[in-house]
């Protein structure tokens, strides 16, 4: 029985492999940064880190993962935007049509669903570690800021998401959360000093989120403009920045 | 997970801040090493996630029906914190102005937390301020109310244990009385000027004032205080009074059944 590393040797030696590879790629340092550097994707990272940067206990991927589940649903939801219509008359019965007729539609549909359930738990997960490792403190206040921005959108992005299937649970769902907007002083209609302002049931806050006074198809179609178009576009803005910054911030927070 | 074996070479300008000493550049490639973790736990995590969308269907009830309301008609279960303070507060407080104020809360914490101690490690005991209080709004005013609204909540959003079978046709006694009218406050009558109850006036005034007492006792001899500077001071104060009423009225509503402290023509609290 040869040793594995003999066996490696022999294979790689071997004519059919000395076919497809020309020469041997060794692992210089050189190399490592240039894995990094040369590579649109990776080279948001640095060449080096800071040791204690890559444990898991430290990081508890968090952020990381929050960016997957984004992605996640980014391509998930792409496809299912194919098949749905944001017509009141349609949305539901494109939802049975995802799950019983295209082929891969139900998981896609749950991937979506649970992928954007996650992310809102990691994003609380992260901003926790964050807290924990005080690392909001000097030089990083602002990327906290940017952080809550983030969170902020990633629920806001979820509750306009959950509308679409118009099915009971989402329109009183929504119906529950955009009351309070009825509520806002000065431009809810029963909120404090609304009469004062003059605000009414019709022109309100409330009836400007939902383009009208009740969730209907005005509502359906504002919020799965907002969904698809406005919020996404706006996280990944606010995503590059956040990146950005962890970078220009000095990488990832660690004992002085 | 194998810890990286890189040798732990000396920038020669990797100086610590002073100077003096060199600092150990402790850093490892990101390639192989952060990249391997990684895609490791992307695999992990996708795997999981498509388990998990393969076993458990996302719910799909019956089509939109805006003249049949369920009861109960809950929010998001992410929100359900947000519609759990509503029992306490009235929307435009609990819906608006307590979201705003948490939202901001958070922003502002880099910008009043000055404690330059626990900056990119895990302590407890160089900051136990700053944590005790995250932890307890995090934990106590977030995620259990947030499992309350979930697992706790039924029809009438009357409490119900989670094994119990709903009965919507429970009627729970409503004996809520406004602060003035609560058994030991009675004797005063309830004094208004312009319709402005003033028992509620003056105890909030009471409370928030709370925070000037402190400050002119304690500037002299409290470094914190000082250092905070009497701005920072103030925003610390005025949050932590306010995220403190949630649970003071919470306690008001469920020890006393106390429905609002204080009623104005506007808004009641
Ligand atoms: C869509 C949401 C978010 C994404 C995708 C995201 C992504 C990331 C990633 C990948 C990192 C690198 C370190 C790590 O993985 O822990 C990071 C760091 C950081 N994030 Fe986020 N984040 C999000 C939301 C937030 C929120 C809600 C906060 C705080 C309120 C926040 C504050 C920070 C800070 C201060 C750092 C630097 C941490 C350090 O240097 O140790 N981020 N973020």
């Amino acid at each position: 029985m040869p040793s594995l590393s003999e066996l490696k040797k022999r294979i790689v030696e071997s004519q059919l492999w000395r076919s497809m590879f020309r020469h041997e790629y060794p692992d210089t340092p050189r190399n490592r940064v240039l894995q990094i550097m040369a590579n649109v994707w990776l080279h948001l990272h640095p060449p080096k880190i800071r040791r204690h940067a890559i444990r898991v206990r430290f990081t508890w991927c968090m952020g990381g993962i929050t960016f997957l589940m984004f992605l996640v649903t980014l391509v998930t939801g792409v496809i299912l935007m194919f098949y749905y219509r944001p017509v009141a008359e349609y949305a539901y019965a494109d939802m049975k049509y995802l799950q019983y007729d295209v082929p891969f539609g139900m998981i896609m549909r749950n991937m979506h669903r649970w992928a954007a359930h996650g992310m809102v738990i990691t994003v609380w997960l992260h901003m926790f570690r964050v807290f924990m490792t005080g690392s909001y403190k000097p030089p990083r206040e602002f990327n906290w800021v940017i952080g809550v921005v983030l969170l902020t959108i990633t629920l806001l992005l979820s509750f306009t998401g959950y509308l679409l299937p118009w099915d009971q649970l989402s329109i009183w769902a929504v119906t529950v959360g955009t009351n309070m907007a009825r509520a806002t002083p000065f431009v809810g209609s029963e909120g404090p000093f609304g009469e004062l302002v003059g605000v009414t049931s019709r022109y309100d806050a409330r009836a400007f989120l939902l383009g009208g006074t009740l969730v209907g198809p005005a509502a359906l179609l504002r919020f799965y403009v907002l969904h698809c178009i406005f919020l996404p576009i706006l996280i990944s803005l606010l995503m590059i920045v956040h990146f950005w910054r962890v970078r220009k911030d000095g990488g990832i927070s660690g004992p002085l | 997970m194998a810890e990286p074996k890189e040798n732990t070479t000396l920038k020669p300008d990797a100086q610590s801040a002073g100077g003096k000493e060199p600092v150990v550049a402790d850093r490892v490639h990101v390639w192989p090493y952060l990249v391997r973790n990684e895609f490791i736990c992307s695999i992990i995590v996708i795997v999981i996630l498509t388990v998990w969308s393969i076993v458990i269907d996302a719910p799909l009830e019956e089509p939109a029906n805006p003249t049949q309301t369920p009861n109960p008609s809950k929010a998001p279960w992410y929100f359900l914190g947000l519609q759990e303070m509503l029992v306490y507060f009235d929307p435009w407080f609990a819906g608006v102005v307590l979201p705003s104020l948490i939202i901001v809360g958070l922003m502002v914490i880099p910008y009043i937390d000055i404690n330059p101690k626990g900056n990119g490690y895990y302590t407890f005991r160089e900051r136990p301020f700053a944590i005790t209080t995250f932890l307890f709004g995090f934990f106590f005013l977030w995620i259990s109310l947030i499992i309350t609204g979930v697992f706790f909540r039924g029809p009438g959003w009357n409490l119900f244990w989670p094994w119990e079978t709903w009965d919507p046709h429970m009627v729970i006694a409503l004996t809520n009385v406004d602060l003035p009218e609560w058994g030991p406050l009675r004797w005063m009558g309830n004094p208004k000027i312009f319709g402005v109850e003033l028992i509620g006036l003056v105890l909030i005034t009471l409370y928030f004032s709370v925070a000037f007492i402190v400050y002119y006792m304690k500037r002299d001899t409290s470094d914190t205080i000082r250092q905070l500077g009497p701005v920072r001071y103030g925003i610390v104060a005025f949050l932590l009074l306010t995220m403190m009423s949630l649970p003071i009225k919470a306690l008001l509503r469920l020890a006393f059944n106390i429905q609002y402290v204080w009623v104005t023509p506007w808004f009641n609290i």
